[in-house]
């Protein structure tokens, strides 16, 4: 108990910069009632907006364009026009075809690998906090590990020995490795959270581990997980980026990190070829930085303390 | 403290191990022949292919049992043999290292440093100010969302290649050799300034939001409460709240190094300057596993040392761990 709350600040860093709360209001608060504060906040509506734009622009995009994202169809290194609105490249590639293609990829990596982290970093925290003694020793000790090496490392390794990789295959690594920071936070949460009464009464009643987790700690820390997941979505994304950008990404189809890969290597920079690398890194910008905000604003729904005044 | 110290250098020589470990089964156990995909890339004639399929299978020490490969890999590893670079041959692959290293270390230890500190004062001065406050905010979270890598791209499209005052690429002036002169050092520091740049602004962000959360946590903490009851004066107040969340950031600091690390391999390779990231850039593009699995070692020891490194200063700021109380860290 006490070493729970002790490390509870500890845990409140997680993505750069972003703290979580310990929330949980859920239990009193109907849904009618969040949606409604989540509605009210500008942050929320201003995040969701700009995500769901970029949803949209992944959706309908590839529809509005009739080029494939890296066939050679127009004039080389020509600035946006009415044909071609973002340009095209050094060899004559649409780049609104790879830019609304390349959204896509990222929606998928954000989705999977934040789904995969999630999945594997809950298990582990409730597993560990709620079990404790030696099961916790273990689980935490393998969480400090993978909490220390720098896992960007070992995804290069690995994805540089894959010979074929593809946008699934990415996610699914980048989930495997960025579940720690999860684990720790609700291992901590568990911990203090297995000590109240209502857990005690369930036990006292017979109910299974497993349905104790799930159905009496977990809901208490549901706005914590959702926005855990959120987090998980935006980080993924960047890394994804940032191996696609040393040329480590899919190699067949495109991504928002391989076009900036490609423009640098091409010298997109000493040739002023801009709409070639600036589109890509703005979406990811945005996407991340919106849901960031959302996360924030996520934030003082559900712990009213931090609602303004 | 002595408990403290044990458990975190448990942590990190399983850390170790388990890296080294794993540096040794990717090559071996992913599809593929490793030595083939990379003569075959190479493209040379077959008579010099077919010597240099024996050589690489010696090298890999790929022709023992797989134990023993395994024990050689340490032992190796211990005489700092990493092989020999395929992109540079036949220079070693530590000695490559080394010379990129300082390009590397000089971008990273002080934009890593430099944005810790400017991001905790700024965030801890605009937290509770409500004109600063709202324009931190979404400044921050966009300089967080910024992909590295996109950042040196607008800089140096920017400031490099449209108003021309800083040089695009490399770390000193393709006219001089590296030496002790003014000269030198001056293109050195020209060139040195927009990398760094890209990776102070990311870092900052991220502190900035981080230490400005953090005091309003502790804003609302019951010591505020009471402080504020006794009468004590706001820069007090606020003194103690910045000092209870300069442990977490410390912490965060610990667990940010990685990603600032790949930060900065992208940075280099966007602006071409010689560090590790651009040699693993090399290395991908020239299949040299050997140089990138002894830059992946590179990586690895100096987070781990960094780590400790952070370890210590907790000690010195916490003193709960100092008297061997179980500290935020202590975990």
């Amino acid at each position: 108990m006490i070493e729970g709350e002790a490390s509870e600040r500890t845990d409140l860093v997680e993505a750069p910069g972003v703290i979580i709360g310990t929330g949980g209001t859920s239990a009193t608060t109907s849904a009618g009632e969040l949606l409604f504060f989540a509605w009210r906040n500008w942050k929320v509506r201003i995040g969701l907006g700009i995500v769901l734009i970029f949803l949209i622009a992944a959706f309908v995009g590839p529809l509005l364009t009739d080029h494939p994202p890296n066939e050679y169809v127009g004039p080389t290194s020509a600035p946006p026009s009415a044909q071609f609105w973002f340009g095209t490249t050094i060899f004559g590639q649409d780049v609104f075809s790879q830019f609304v293609h390349g959204l896509g990829a990222t929606f998928l990596v954000g989705v999977i690998a934040g789904g995969i982290a999630a999945v594997i970093g809950m298990t582990v925290g409730f597993v560990a906090g709620y079990r404790g003694g030696m099961t916790d020793e273990v689980l935490s000790m393998l969480t400090n590990i993978v909490l220390v090496i720098p896992t960007f490392a070992v995804l290069l390794i690995v994805a540089a020995y894959l010979s074929v990789r593809g946008v699934v295959i990415e996610a699914v690594f980048i989930g495997l490795t960025s579940w720690p920071w999860v684990a720790r936070a609700i291992r901590a949460q568990t911990f203090s959270l297995r000590a109240r009464e209502f857990v005690d009464l369930a036990r006292l009643s017979g109910s299974r581990p497993l349905k104790i987790i799930v159905t009496e700690i977990a809901p208490n820390m549901s706005s914590y997980l959702f926005m855990t997941f959120i987090l998980l979505f935006g980080s993924s994304v960047l890394i994804a980026a940032t191996l696609d950008f040393i040329g480590l990404g899919p190699t067949e189809g495109t991504s928002l990190g391989l076009m900036m890969n490609n423009a640098v290597l091409w010298s997109a920079l000493q040739l002023g070829l801009w709409w070639w690398f600036i589109p890509p890194g703005l979406a990811i910008t945005a996407i991340v930085g919106a849901l960031y905000v959302t996360n924030v604003g996520l934030d003082e729904v559900f712990n009213p303390k931090l609602r303004e005044m | 403290m002595r408990r403290y110290f044990g458990r975190k250098l448990s942590i990190y020589a399983l850390t170790f191990f388990l890296a080294v470990t794993i540096n040794w089964m990717i090559p071996r156990f992913m599809p593929g022949d490793p030595v083939q995909t990379m003569l075959a890339r190479a493209g040379l004639r077959p008579e010099a292919s077919e010597q240099m399929f024996a050589y690489y299978t010696e090298v890999f020490g790929l022709d023992v049992p797989i134990f023993e490969q395994y024990l050689n890999f340490w032992s190796s590893l211990f005489r700092g043999d990493m092989g020999t670079s395929i992109w540079l041959f036949p220079t070693p692959v530590t000695e490559v290292l080394l010379s990129a290293l300082p390009y590397t270390l000089g971008l990273l230890l002080p934009a890593i440093i430099l944005s810790w500190i400017a991001g905790n004062k700024f965030g801890a001065f605009a937290a509770r100010k409500r004109w600063l406050d709202n324009t931190l905010l979404p400044v921050g979270y966009v300089l967080t969302a910024t992909p590295y890598m996109w950042l040196a791209l607008v800089l140096a499209f920017v400031l490099a290649a449209t108003a021309g005052w800083f040089p695009i690429s490399g770390a000193y002036g393709i006219t001089l050799r590296p030496a002790w002169n003014w000269n030198f050092m001056l293109s050195l520091a020209h060139h040195w300034v927009l990398p760094f740049l890209t990776l102070f602004l990311v870092s900052f962000g991220a502190w900035a939001i981080g230490m400005r959360n953090l005091i309003i946590y502790e804003l609302e903490a019951d010591y505020t409460t009471y402080l504020e009851t006794l009468g004590a004066p706001r820069g007090l107040v606020r003194k103690y709240a910045f000092r209870n969340a300069m442990l977490p950031q410390l912490t965060g600091l610990a667990l940010q190094l990685g990603v600032i690390v790949a930060g900065a391999l992208v940075t280099e390779i966007v602006f071409n300057y010689p560090g590790l990231g651009f040699l693993i850039k090399q290395a991908i593009e020239n299949r040299d596993f050997f140089l990138l699995q002894g830059a992946f070692f590179f990586i690895v020891i100096g987070v781990l040392l960094a780590n400790f490194l952070i370890d210590i200063v907790y000690v010195m700021v916490d003193p709960r761990t100092r008297l061997g109380m179980e500290g935020e860290a202590a975990t």
